[in-house]
């Protein structure tokens, strides 16, 4: 929906030409994205790797006597000692693989990243490539687990300096995307990677095929609206766009403010009770109007020019 | 809803709208509900589970609508319709464009030529991380032998178990030789394991600190080594101790040359980028070296194998010799040797 709402994307908005020609536009994913995919990511991976200790533990028969056991040569002890090599393995891979197996998939996307609506793209257009999400989730191992760990071990002595440094450190890779302005954090420099909105749309509805948009014509009063070339002229684009957001949301107190608001400007008299017709037919003279200048190359922006 | 219109309703809803822009949208609405249909399907199956004939359809589909898209940014004004369409092309493209290789594919092309190739062009970061790391050792070795209390802040307190200054002859063979029958080995390697590659990852990551933190760990660990053939040269045994680290060393010691390599490759393309743009020559030293950090997490694996059952079941020091430096020649072989012509490589 971002792009209905142009202040809500204003200086994100990158655009970037595809092999056919087309220029595309694409949003840089807004920090709070990022961070709650982030969020929601680590609590995963932190759930994936509590659940598979606890299950392990579970095959295992319990916890009592596993030190003694692993280290008997019996059939029992060599099935302990599969389970604990199972248990390495899979802490491993969940900190390090997660990210990537997700960010390679068609999606380019993290649970966590399709949660907020957000993917991973090369940032010179090209395809991403394996090599790309390799990089970039290597790299989060000094940016998030390294400091994290230290902070903790920080916390329980008495690091003095070191505690400092770490802070300071952390705080670099944290604030990196801050400094730059396409919000790149220091893996995704090294990868040549960013991270963008992935939009999913549904197709609005057509505007123009009820009666009152025809004809002009309302179906509850029969009133006719016809809108003169100099009632028509007042108004444009970005008017035109706000007029359609309005038709399309169909809120009372909007549907009625907007009317009177535009029978101000033309000079009518607001009547009450056919707002949603009046507005509609407004719309697609206008819209007509509008476009039939593009087609000439005139193109008026909104009312100021 | 306009979407699930049928054929001849469909052209009386063209017929109907009274705009030119939105009966050019009707009459294109199928493709964008076919394209967004497969794309849809693509997003959440892998790609095996996708007709054939969507799969051939994408592409031209995709151009269908990214033309619909030039068009309706020239004639139309319907917001919503455009950001529908924006929406579309895009979410096509990034499948159109995505990483079209599957993983198996993507692995016979990295083992292939992929890695040996990465691995050759960061030859320069390689003579400098080598370089690094020997006098690491010797560091190690020359500040013990001028105060072996040294010995206790350079080793790790997991082998200052028996291996300490001052310890007899025989303890000392004995954490060689003899361990045939220790159990638990399988699960040591996998620890290993995920210890060493934790460290070779750290001293790729560190490299974006311009490669310097990289090297103080290169030095770190080695002067670790340094330190313990130190310990075992005291008591005559440091062609055995040769023997029993090389085994997996040989491997191993590789793998963190080549991380270290990977990471001092990144920093100094920050820092001296030449005639790129920083931020692309970081992007492309980036991708090189992830290449290669690929390729030391698997020698990692091949590393803690040889360590975990190899080393326990030669318990001669020729025999270790002669693994560990077949593993030397193997790898050197596989990276340095194994030249193929370029196009078959790419």
């Amino acid at each position: 929906m971002s792009a209905l709402y142009p202040s809500l994307t204003a200086g994100r908005e990158r655009v970037l030409v595809t092999p056919e020609g087309i220029a595309m536009k694409l949003v840089v994913a807004s920090r709070g994205a990022r961070f709650g995919a982030l969020a929601l990511d680590l609590a995963i991976i932190a759930m994936l790797q509590i659940g598979t200790t606890l299950l392990l533990f579970y095959i295992a028969g319990g916890v009592f006597e596993l030190g003694t056991k692993a280290l008997e040569k019996s059939a029992a002890g060599s099935a302990l000692q599969f389970l604990v090599i199972l248990w390495f393995a899979a802490m491993f891979l969940f900190r390090n693989a997660y990210f990537m197996f997700f960010e390679l998939g068609p999606r380019g996307a993290t649970w966590g990243k399709r949660a907020a609506g957000i993917r991973i793209a090369s940032r010179d257009g090209g395809r991403l490539t394996p090599e790309m999400v390799l990089a970039r989730n290597l790299l989060r191992d000094i940016e998030l687990f390294l400091p994290i760990s230290f902070l903790l071990s920080a916390s329980g002595g008495d690091m003095g300096a070191a505690g400092i440094a770490a802070v300071a450190w952390f705080l670099v890779f944290v604030l990196f995307p801050c400094f730059n302005k396409d919000a790149l954090r220091a893996g995704d420099l090294i990868a040549g990677t960013w991270v963008v909105e992935a939009p999913r749309r549904r197709l609005e509805s057509v505007m123009s095929t009820t009666r009152a948009a025809q004809e002009g014509t309302s179906v509850t009063t029969g009133a006719a609206y016809r809108f003169g070339e100099k009632e028509l002229a007042v108004y444009g684009e970005y008017e035109l766009q706000t007029l359609e957001r309005v038709l399309r949301e169909n809120r009372h107190e909007a549907l009625v403010t907007v009317h009177e608001a535009i029978c101000r400007k033309i000079g009518w008299d607001p009547g009450a009770g056919d707002e949603y017709a009046f507005l509609e037919a407004y719309y697609a003279q206008l819209r007509a109007r509008l476009e039939r200048n593009m087609r000439m190359g005139v193109r008026k922006a909104d009312k100021w020019g | 809803m306009a979407g699930t219109l049928s054929t001849a309703s469909g052209d009386r809803a063209i017929e109907a709208a009274a705009l030119r822009s939105d009966r050019f949208r009707l009459e294109r609405e199928a493709d964008w509900m076919r394209l967004e249909a497969i794309v849809r399907r693509m997003e959440a199956n892998r790609l095996g589970k996708i007709p054939d004939e969507d799969l051939l359809a994408l592409p031209v589909l995709y151009r269908t609508v990214a033309s619909s898209l030039s068009v309706a940014r020239e004639t139309s004004l319907d917001a919503a319709t455009l950001a529908y369409l924006e929406g579309l092309v895009q979410r096509a493209w990034f499948l159109v464009y995505g990483p079209r290789t599957g993983f198996a594919a993507w692995l016979r092309r990295f083992l292939g030529g992929g890695l040996p190739a990465a691995v050759r062009a960061i030859w320069f970061d390689i003579l400098i991380a080598l370089a690094v790391m020997v006098a690491g050792a010797a560091v190690g070795w020359l500040l013990v032998a001028s105060d072996p209390s040294w010995y206790y802040s350079l080793v790790p307190s997991q082998f200052t178990d028996a291996r300490v200054p001052g310890a007899s002859r025989e303890v000392l063979h004995d954490t060689l030789f003899g361990n045939k029958d220790e159990a638990a080995l399988s699960v040591f390697a996998a620890y290993l394991f995920s210890n060493n590659a934790q460290v070779s990852i750290l001293a790729f990551a560190l490299g974006f600190a311009f490669g310097i933190p990289s090297l103080m760990l290169l030095v770190q660990n080695l002067a670790t080594l340094g330190a313990m053939m130190w310990l075992y040269h005291g008591q005559g045994l440091l062609w055995d101790f040769g023997g029993w680290i090389s085994v997996h060393g040989t491997t191993e010691l590789f793998a963190i040359l080549l991380a270290g390599a990977a990471g001092l490759h990144i920093g100094r393309a920050i820092a001296f980028p030449g005639s790129r743009a920083v931020m692309q020559a970081a992007a492309e030293a980036g991708r090189r070296a992830a290449t290669v950090m690929a390729g030391v997490v698997q020698m990692l694996v091949v590393a803690a194998m040889l360590e975990g059952f190899a080393r326990q079941l030669v318990d001669n020091t020729a025999g270790r010799y002669t693994i560990g430096l077949s593993m030397l020649a193997i790898w050197c072989g596989y990276f340095f040797g194994l030249r193929r012509s370029d196009a078959g490589a790419a």
